[in-house]
């Protein structure tokens, strides 16, 4: 099979040992190692590839590089498929799978290509212009369509199964690109000392040498480029990453790249990653990036057979395939010559080569005139037959008609240097008329150009570039350049005129392939005023493919400043942005997906928690448990009401270790409390806690927790668990930058200790045969009392705080003795029937006691809305107070927290729910607040709630409307006083 | 020129040589009764309301570069109107019912697709929050539908249910809630506008602003010379900071870059608009294929249009977790606009302390889908002097008083809106 | 983007916490005094420029300092950053 027509005999860089299979839509056929898709495509002398995405035209092979435009497949099946892959990228493997894409129901017989008959009216922006009538018909008709016409290839719908992981390199130089001029610019700062990243998107070194022929130093290119690239792997301080696409630059020499590991294989190995992606952070950077060459514009460019000149090359050079038998070379540029006689070595019959130019230097012309090939200078290429491409219409410079039966048109239309990431900073390019392209202009901090990236002609001239390149860079780090001289090798003549259109256009002569932007669309464009480069764009799409305008948008550009009358440099040129090539999401995700998607944390007792049957709850990034199933629980319900009823009766346990901790130390500790808080510290006595209540500098209500005093000089303050973080900035943005002059240190310790609440009327009990030695009487630890002491020979903290309402305590350790604490506590409290319970159970009791939460500091709400109005002092100065003095938010009509019990005793109050009085309409204008909390309460046998009702302060014993019609029917409840157990608060004192 | 398919099909017979400027390319006149800085959807939407609702036709909509060129063709093109607070939803409805009639309005196909906006949740609590702000919505007559495990499921069965860090528990589904094709937004008004006499002035930057003895704004100063004007609005959201200035006015607003992304085009795959309630990322698909999204601002001041990795991490590790059939599409494109992130996370369309100059900012990263609303209720200020009745919560003094509009509820801090 | 942090060195962002602009100095008295004007401005208005920008940044994955960095809007190029207590442009109060 790996034998075909279009395959030289000897030649090229596949290794012919090692033939491959591979099937393309359906169909098996051979190639070699070191193939790409394309090149074994183009052996097999398959043409039709693709279909193009508007007009669903017959599609072959245009490039052999990463900016091809019409041969994109689907590559690999099932949840591997990986949809618009170019061919001309793919690495041939045995066994590759390839399928064309955007076709029904086959490539060849596609019924879309229909659109082709329809395209007179599917001009650019056609739809903008219909599709109106009737209204509703978009959705339900026109749309439907179009969504299933455009697009290119399919997903899969499932799971992506490969792995990608991101990885960091820092270095003194990164050179992009492993072509001549990147190969000389690293090996000269590498000899030189620095520290060198080599990036390079393709499986092999060497760049444009491999698709042509030179000689360096005596060698040939890409023999050359191997012993480069072999000394380079050798040294330690150079790090050569192949296959690797440099896709972004980003703030202080930071880029993005992306490393296809497994790509060229059938599979990731066991345990290893199909792409990485490298975060290079770099103090300077070389962009030896190259240059993509230009099609020419004219009627028919886009039939399979029509290739740009140095993919010719390429394929011949590099992979022994001659893309065609009977060739014309259509050229604007002076590397079309090359291809010729690339094509006559190779064998293949040049039936004519079309110079647009009126003079080219005899060098180029001489060898070609010797083999007996026509010449047309002044010549252009007006029309192209064929599905498969059979014909070329040429005129020559007197006007006379030739017609060439062929099956393969080289186009040389120029080169663009590859300088997006120059520009991803915002930068702009310049425009060099020499050249027709634009080149490198404003730069970057830090980064240069090397090479054909910047506009250097002639290979010897290249490596030069290279070697100053990285000589800057050397002197710029302090260094000392090697003596080293750059490498030799002969330039050749590589002058270019623009050709911007050829002929009249008359058919479709197509600009951005891909997307079928046509000369004509940008005729119609200009005529309708969409003249400025973005309206351009966005109007017909040109640049806005998959190539991101690579091949096309300078000749777009081009043809838009000949109809405007304006020059090139005026009409501008849209910005490049990251990536330079597309790259998989998934890479960008990296390992940071499914249940990997945030870390989780877990506290000290969360194994001895799922030894109990917890069914844990993330709150923010922890687990923690939501209740403790027993035998015969059914529900939810039915454990949470249990645990609050032997709480509330007997003892009950829970982890509240994820609370923020932040102990604070110095002598104006106490003066920093008194500004955070909007209540006072400084008076706090030691051996004592206090609840506090922070509001953001704008008089919002931002955290609560309790401070307790350890000594004259050391509080511990609680935060929630959802701002712990928040609060520890805020903690040193108030003692670092508001009062520097406070003598007040801060640090977290949250993770330091592992907490746990012990709760209910048998809770001291508990505790005194947990430690024997402590006080627990209300004399030596009252409520709001704390204690130091030790366990285990370690630090350990009692508080007497109450969040459930009961007599409870809340006892520290340091987290690494929590799981032993937590044992130690259920193994002295069996004969208390302790019961730990959960998150569900805590939030039941805290409603049950009208304690406001994260549904009540919502962001939205002043201490006062909270019923905390009294605790603002009014004798100093804290965080928010000023602010919290506006008009609106001291207006009594405000919601204020109240409690909600159902009239009728029985219906579920669901939080979210907004209050009406009774009889008022369901309109947004009688909204009176809703809903913050809710819960069935087991100690009261029914549901209760809290709510922010407006006045609700002044409306105890009225009655609302429930109204929650996302959920369900309206519930009439009672208002009643935040607190719905122990009002008096005899409980927790006891 | 009227667009149908018949002129189309007419104008495909002559080779569509006869289709004409969809806008003139307007010179500056010496004066008009109103001159709007700005020429995103915002600005445009302004200038066609003034004309076709009040009568206003000596008007000017001056733009810097192209019109366009800014927020306006840089968003990822939802629009919704799922607010729950009372100062903002009638506004966003307001919007929503305008968006449902514009392309009969403006005879251009501005693509208004209503696929569905839905919210994802994650949690009791974010249910419950949910829950209130649908039930919000409902009071204000706005559809809405809270949905739960299997209702999200019949609608994208294709996202992570089994594995996920924060398991999906359900959603808030507004299905009047879609997408619609930005530039065709703002070139649909620019047209309509300029049919009504409405002078767009494109590469016309307002270096300064002209004013009388009293202080009263009386035109602007630009590129291309003074222009008068009875009034003057602003509609520049992202470089409001920067016009005000010149104007002399301190605003509560900072600039901060939001990237945008696109991928490869794909077959259709992902119905409506989807928002993930565990992290920074939103998609939806365009008809032509590509999935469009994007996630958190940069978080820090910029004037760059552009961001950096970390966001880009960000987002697409949302959608991973989210939807991880997506890790073989290939993110193609990247960009950046600059949001004008107000200090409570709403905008504000009021008369300044300055005579004769108006302000239509503070967007934050909202601003496309109020574009309709947006522009009738600033004409309606500019034309009456008073507020329109579904925006008068947007006043500037709201920070001074604390008629805050905060859905989100974090304070003062932009970067966090 | 990287922050050339004074205690640890030069940092990725990704380390930081941002809050903006740190020209605004809160009020001595706290906004108590008898007109509000001060302490409303330095909430909520902001100058916002186009170009050199001083601050606040927090290290918090770091030294957890608040650092005072000069950072220009438009280029994102950092010229300056100190601890927080200091004036990274010995500028205003």
């Amino acid at each position: 099979m790996s034998g075909s027509s279009f395959r030289l005999p000897v030649g090229g860089l596949i290794d012919r040992t090692r033939p491959l299979t591979f099937t393309f839509d359906g169909k098996s056929y051979g190639g070699y190692s070191g193939d790409t898709l394309a090149s074994a495509l183009l052996a097999n002398g398959v043409r039709l590839v693709g279909r193009s995405f508007k007009y669903h035209r017959p599609r072959g092979i245009l490039t052999a590089g990463s900016e091809e435009p019409n041969a994109l497949v689907t590559l690999r099946s099932g949840a591997r498929a990986e949809p618009n892959t170019r061919a001309t990228t793919i690495e041939l493997y045995a066994g590759l799978e390839a399928t064309s894409q955007n076709r029904w129901p086959n490539l060849d017989f596609d019924l879309l290509s229909v659109n082709q008959l329809l395209s007179p009216i599917f001009v650019a922006g056609f739809y903008y212009k219909t599709f109106m009538w009737p209204a509703k018909a978009w959705e339900k008709l026109y749309e439907p369509l179009i969504r299933r016409a455009a697009g290119l290839g399919a997903l899969s719908g499932q799971e992506d199964p490969d792995h990608y992981e991101h990885d960091h390199a820092f270095c003194d130089l990164l050179v992009v690109g492993a072509g001549p001029a990147g190969l000389t610019a690293a090996l000269t700062a590498a000899k030189a000392g620095l520290r060198v990243v080599l990036a390079d998107e393709a499986p092999l070194a060497g760049g444009a040498l491999l698709g042509e022929r030179h000689v360096i130093d005596g060698m040939g290119g890409a023999e050359w480029a191997a012993a480069r690239i072999a000394e380079l792997r050798a040294m330690p301080n150079v790090r050569v990453l192949s296959r690797t696409v440099v896709f972004g630059r980003y703030d202080d020499g930071e880029h993005g790249a992306i490393e296809r590991v497994a790509d060229h294989l059938p599979q990731p190995a066991p345990h290893q990653v199909r792409q990485r992606l490298w975060k290079i952070v770099a103090a300077h950077t070389i962009m030896a990036t190259g240059a993509t060459e230009r099609p020419l514009v004219f009627d028919g460019n886009d039939r399979p057979g029509v290739m740009l000149a140095g993919a010719v090359s390429t394929y011949i050079n590099r992979f022994g395939v001659v893309p065609g038998d009977r060739a014309v070379v259509f050229a604007a540029a002076d590397s079309g010559w090359q291809t010729a006689a690339d094509l006559i070595a190779a064998g293949a019959e040049v039936k004519a080569v079309i110079d647009a130019r009126p003079t080219v230097a005899d060098a180029l012309v001489a060898p070609v005139r010797a083999a007996g090939v026509p010449i047309l200078l002044s010549g252009q290429v007006v029309a192209t037959k064929g599905k498969r491409l059979h014909t070329v219409h040429a005129i020559d410079g007197a006007g006379a008609k030739h017609r060439f039966s062929v099956d393969l048109l080289a186009m040389a239309g120029g080169w663009n240097p590859q300088v997006a990431l120059a520009a991803h900073l915002g930068h702009k390019p310049a425009w060099r008329s020499d050249i027709s392209a634009y080149a490198v202009g404003e730069m970057p901090v830090g980064l240069r150009a090397a090479g054909a990236a910047d506009s250097i002609p002639g290979l010897g001239a290249v490596l030069a570039s290279g070697h100053r390149a990285a000589v800057a860079v050397v002197e710029a780090m302090g260094g000392k350049p090697p003596e080293t001289l750059p490498p030799v090798a002969e330039d050749r003549p590589e002058a270019v005129s623009p050709v911007w259109s050829s002929g009249p256009c008359t058919g479709k002569a197509f600009v951005d392939y891909q997307h079928d932007v046509t000369a004509s669309d940008i005729d119609l464009a200009v005529r309708e005023g969409f003249t400025s480069v973005e309206h351009l764009k966005r109007y017909t799409t040109l640049g806005m493919a998959t190539d991101q305008g690579r091949v096309g948008q300078v000749n777009g550009h081009g043809l838009l400043a000949a109809a405007t009358g304006r020059g090139i440099a005026e009409t501008g040129t849209i910005r490049a942005r990251p990536p330079v090539q597309p790259v998989a999401i998934g890479a960008f995700g990296g390992h940071h997906r499914g249940r990997h998607f945030r870390p989780t944390r877990q506290t000290a007792s969360h194994g001895w928690s799922t030894a109990q049957g917890a069914t844990f709850v993330d709150a923010g990034q922890w687990k923690r448990a939501q209740w403790f199933a027993r035998l015969g629980e059914t529900s939810w319900r039915q454990s949470t009401d249990r645990e609050v009823m032997m709480t509330r009766g007997g003892v009950g346990i829970c982890d509240v270790s994820t609370l923020g901790k932040i102990e604070l130390i110095g002598p104006d500790v106490g003066t920093l409390l008194d500004r955070l808080y909007v209540n006072t510290f400084s008076t706090l006595a030691i051996g004592k806690a206090r609840y506090g209540m922070m509001l953001r500098e704008d008089g919002m209500a931002f955290d609560d927790g309790t401070v307790t005093r350890f000594a004259e000089d050391r509080f511990f303050m609680t935060t929630t668990t959802a701002n712990a973080a928040r609060v520890m900035q805020h903690v040193d943005f108030a003692r670092q930058v508001l009062w520097p002059d406070l003598d007040a240190q801060a640090v977290s310790v949250t993770e330091q200790w592992a907490t746990y609440a012990v709760a209910g009327p048998a809770s001291r009990q508990l505790l005194a045969a947990a430690f024997p030695d402590l006080d627990l009487s209300n004399a030596a630890l009252p409520y709001m009392g704390a204690l130091s002491f030790r366990w285990q020979g370690r630090a350990a903290r009692l508080y007497r705080l109450s969040f459930s309402g009961e007599l409870a305590y809340e006892v520290s350790v340091p987290a690494d003795l929590g799981e032993a604490l937590v044992r130690h506590l259920f193994a002295v409290g069996a004969r208390y029937e302790v019961v730990p319970y959960g998150t569900e159970a805590l939030g039941v009791m805290r409603i049950e006691k009208g304690h406001p939460a994260g549904n009540e500091l919502n962001g939205t709400t002043t201490a006062a809305d909270l019923g905390l109005g009294r605790m603002m002092s009014t004798k100093k100065d804290f965080i928010g107070r000023a602010m919290a003095m506006r008009p609106a938010l001291v207006d009594p009509a405000r919601p204020r927290l109240v409690g909600l019990i159902p009239v009728n005793g029985q219906s579920q109050i669901r939080g979210g729910a907004h209050l009406l009085a009774p009889g008022a309409a369901a309109v947004a204008a009688n909204d009176e607040g809703y809903v913050t909390s809710a819960c069935y309460s087991p100690t009261l046998g029914h549901p209760i709630a809290l709510a922010l009702l407006v006045r609700g302060d002044e409306r105890h014993g009225q009655h609302v409307v429930v109204h929650d019609p996302v959920r369900g029917e309206d519930v009439l409840a009672k208002v009643v006083a935040p607190v719905f157990h122990d009002p008096s608060g005899e409980k927790l004192r006891g | 020129m009227r667009y149908s398919i018949l002129e189309l099909a007419r104008q495909a017979l002559s080779r569509h040589r006869g289709w004409k400027p969809a806008w003139r390319d307007a010179q500056p006149r010496d004066g008009y009764d109103i001159v709007i800085v700005g020429g995103g959807g915002h600005g445009l939407a302004t200038a066609f309301y003034l004309a076709s609702v009040h009568g206003l036709t000596r008007v000017a909509v001056v733009e810097r570069g192209w019109i366009g060129g800014g927020n306006a063709g840089r968003n990822t093109t939802i629009i919704r109107s799922n607010y729950g607070l009372p100062g903002n939803e009638p506004f966003y409805e307001w919007a929503m019912k305008l968006w449902e009639g514009l392309e009969q309005t403006l005879n251009y196909n501005a693509m208004v697709s209503q696929r569905g906006v839905l919210n994802l949740c994650h949690s009791d609590a974010q249910r419950d929050a949910y829950a209130r702000r649908g039930n919000a919505m409902r009071l204000h007559g706005v559809d809405s539908e809270l949905l739960d495990v299997d209702g999200v499921r019949r609608l994208a069965p294709f996202l992570d249910f089994d594995n996920a860090r924060f398991p999906v528990q359900g959603g808030l589904l507004q299905p009047r809630g879609g997408t619609a094709r930005h530039d065709a937004v703002n070139w649909g008004y620019a047209r309509a506008a300029s049919d009504l006499g409405v002078d767009i002035i494109q590469n016309c930057e307002v270096t300064g602003f002209m004013t009388d003895a009293a202080g009263a704004v009386t035109g602007v100063e630009t590129s291309r010379g003074p222009i008068r004007a009875g009034k003057v609005g602003l509609a520049v959201a992202g470089m409001t900071g920067v016009v005000a200035a010149k104007a002399g006015l301190k605003l509560p607003i900072e600039s901060h870059a939001l990237q945008a992304f696109v991928s490869e085009g794909l077959k259709p795959l992902i119905p409506g608009v989807i928002t993930f309630g565990a992290g920074h990322f939103y998609v939806s698909q365009s008809d032509k294929g590509g999935l469009v999204f994007g996630g958190d601002i940069e978080g820090y001041n910029s004037y760059a249009q552009r961001g950096n990795l970390p966001v880009v991490e960000d987002v697409c590790e949302g959608g991973m977790a989210l939807m991880p059939m997506i890790g073989r599409a290939r993110l193609l494109r990247s960009w950046g606009g600059i949001m004008d992130m107000s200090m409570d996370g709403s905008p504000i369309i009021d008369r300044t302390p300055i005579p004769g100059l108006y302000l239509n900012a503070g967007w934050c990263y909202g601003g496309f889908k109020a574009t309709p609303a947006s522009g009738w209720c600033f004409a309606h200020l500019l034309a009456t002097d008073s507020p329109h009745e579904t925006a008068t919560a947007f006043r500037l003094d709201r920070f001074r008083t604390g008629h805050l509009i905060d859905e989100k509820g974090v304070g003062a801090q932009p970067n966090l809106h | 983007m990287r922050i050339p942090c004074p205690f640890c060195g030069s940092r990725d962002s990704r380390e930081f916490v941002y809050r903006g602009d740190a020209a605004p100095a809160r009020p001595t008295d706290g906004g108590l005094g008898a007109d509000g004007e001060p302490m409303f401005d330095y909430v909520y208005l902001r100058d916002n420029p186009i170009g050199e920008l001083e601050e606040f940044w927090y290290h918090a994955q770091g030294c957890r300092n608040w650092l005072r960095v000069v950072r220009d809007t438009r280029s994102h190029m950092i010229s300056a950053a100190v601890l927080g207590a200091g004036h990274a442009t010995g500028g205003q109060a």
